[in-house]
């Protein structure tokens, strides 16, 4: 990594990473007197694609919870944007540019692919219950407006030819795309990846890698991501947070992290003499 | 055709149409079932509170009468108006959505995350209270309900189907416009569910809560919406009803009906709502015509539940339902 500056840095395939776009300050969070994260801070950078990676149990899915508006965090505070931002509720949060998918796929199964990636857009649609309910008044014009972003999405991610299947016939890998098409159909500042790539065969990891790359190559989206495999994370991330037993044990570029020894005992699990 | 077979045709018909107001019922149960999972109790008193309120409204009733007179001592009852049933009409649809986000703001909103048996006790608390509540309102005579619907028997059914087959069918012309307007509900309802943002807002909580905040929906605001819509449906149901039996107490008791119906269309499936209290409706008629005079008669009053039973040792999903199954 070249030299970190307030406005960025320049990452190792020479993208211009933007400032800080969020930042957790010293949080903790505890249920009943077990301590999920103690005492975290963090920053995600504009335009970057950021790994927090470690061992089950050490609080990563928390943290991105944190981040999403799910858990609200004891002690500390979550920064967006230049703000302060107040406890939120989930779908506040979501309103703010935050999009998320999950570890255990959460895709409305009763509806169509095509449906499901128009809530996305839920949040960014404009016209009031009166005007819906009586299909009038810009509504129709905004819906096909909101359609052919969405239809660009499904493009982008190879998803034409089920456009119409209900979701919960498709096959594992294919859901987890459409919960990504979902998120991206929010046009977020910020993209949560709740382990995109658990359960995945190679060929599917393979695409969802690609995918990822893209949306932040093509979107400049930043992302954050939670991910088991080791490989993955490296090949993908600009920076990387190590947490273990819900504290940070080392943040930095991904050969940074490789060399750190606190990281190589608790996750790699590799003996250092 | 023979006279055995029309007189039967004339039953189920009218039993069709009996059946679209059971159906009525059941939407309202069906629609906040899907959207929170919750069952309803109240379903049947909301109708019952809609139907008083509007009578209220439509006669100028002067709400809280009996108690404002017993506590001052004073003797008003009536403001003295008659509202035109549209007016007192959209007035009480106003009434049920503030009764809808009362109902989230004081009930449900405390109860988010309970488990479905406690929600469930809280409906039945809401429909006694409503049904008391309603009492001290309106208070608890028998009303006439009269929104300028047509009543009596359709001399244009009567005649074409004497031209037709030689016999008249008797069909009763407030069955007639209950069948349309139910059927312009439920086509509305699903235009807006299926082609607005709204609709589709719904069916993502439906569906799946977490998924649905995570993409910006507020639970909060869509469960006083559906408690809004079915506060409406109710509204629709206690019109029909009270233009057909007067506005009594015992209306919210048409809740009840609505159970076989959902038994038998799944608690999750608006088609299977309607189909099913169609099938109750039309079912209970015709055996009533022809098992009926074997049995000894009055057998409208235990056909839907014990075909309500069978559904459930047979196919506990209903007709429409989600398929149960256990992953192991």
């Amino acid at each position: 990594m070249n030299v970190m500056t307030p406005e960025g840095y320049v990452a190792a395939d020479g993208r211009r990473i933007g400032p800080v776009l969020m930042e957790m300050k010293n949080i903790t969070l505890r249920f009943g007197g077990v301590k999920a994260i103690t005492d975290i801070s963090f920053e995600i950078r504009e335009g970057e694609i950021r790994a927090i990676i470690g061992p089950n149990g050490a609080g990563k899915s928390s943290m991105l919870n944190v981040i999403s508006g799910f858990y609200v965090p004891q002690e500390g505070e979550v920064w967006f944007r230049g703000a302060k931002r107040p406890p939120m509720k989930p779908y506040q949060v979501a309103r703010q540019g935050i999009a998320r998918t999950f570890q255990n796929i959460a895709l409305f199964d009763g509806m169509s692919v095509l449906d499901n990636i128009m809530t996305g857009r839920l949040t960014l649609m404009r016209s009031g219950l009166l005007s819906q309910a009586i299909w009038w008044g810009g509504a129709e014009k905004e819906e096909t407006a909101h359609r052919e972003k969405v239809e660009k999405i499904i493009d982008f991610l190879e998803i034409q030819n089920i456009r119409k299947t209900p979701v919960g016939r498709l096959p594992y890998g294919l859901k987890k795309r459409v919960e990504l098409a979902r998120a991206l159909a929010a046009e977020p500042k910020l993209l949560l990846l709740d382990e995109p790539m658990a359960g995945m065969n190679v060929e599917e990891k393979e695409d969802m890698c690609r995918f990822i790359l893209d949306v932040n190559d093509e979107f400049g989206t930043t992302i954050a991501l939670i991910e088991h495999d080791m490989g993955v994370v490296m090949d993908l991330s600009d920076r990387v947070v190590v947490m273990d037993y819900g504290k940070k044990i080392g943040d930095g570029t991904p050969d940074e992290v490789r060399s750190n020894p606190d990281v190589i005992n608790a996750y790699l699990g590799v003996a250092h003499e | 055709m023979s006279e055995q077979l029309l007189y039967a045709a004339e039953a189920g018909l009218n039993g069709l149409m009996a059946g679209v107001l059971y159906a009525l019922v059941a939407l309202g149960f069906v629609l906040i079932f899907k959207a929170s999972g919750i069952f309803n109790y109240a379903q049947g008193v909301l109708a019952l509170f809609a139907a008083l309120t509007l009578v209220g409204f439509q006669n100028g009733q002067v709400p809280f009468a009996h108690l404002i007179n017993a506590i001052f001592g004073t003797q008003i009852h009536e403001f003295g108006w008659h509202l035109p049933a549209v007016v007192a009409i959209l007035l009480t649809g106003a009434v049920m959505v503030l009764l809808a986000i009362l109902i989230e703001r004081l009930i449900l909103k405390h109860l988010v995350n309970q488990a479905p048996i406690i929600l469930f006790m809280a409906t039945i608390g809401l429909a006694y209270f409503l049904e008391g509540f309603g009492d001290i309102m309106w208070g608890a005579d028998i009303k006439k309900l009269d929104v300028g619907l047509p009543q009596g028997i359709s001399d244009t059914v009567e005649s074409v189907t004497d031209r037709l087959f030689g016999y008249g069918f008797f069909i009763d012309r407030l069955d007639i416009v209950a069948t349309v307007v139910a059927a312009l509900l439920v086509l509305t309802l699903t235009l807006f569910s299926q082609f607005t943002k709204y609709g589709r807002a719904l069916r993502a909580v439906a569906d799946d809560h977490q998924a649905a905040l995570s993409v910006g929906i507020s639970l909060r605001f869509i469960w006083v919406m559906v408690w809004s819509i079915a506060g409406i449906v109710a509204l629709v149901a206690g019109v029909m009803w009270g233009a057909k039996s007067g506005v009594q107490f015992s209306l919210s008791l048409i809740a009840l009906k609505a159970l076989p119906v959902l038994m038998l269309g799944g608690f999750t499936s608006i088609p299977g709502a309607i189909v099913g209290g169609l099938i109750i409706g039309m079912g209970e008629k015709l055996f009533e015509f022809f098992i009926g005079p074997m049995i000894g008669g009055a057998t409208e009053n235990w056909f839907a539940y014990v075909l309500a039973l069978l559904f459930l040792v047979f196919r506990p999903q209903g007709l429409f339902g989600e398929r149960i199954i256990e992953r192991v």
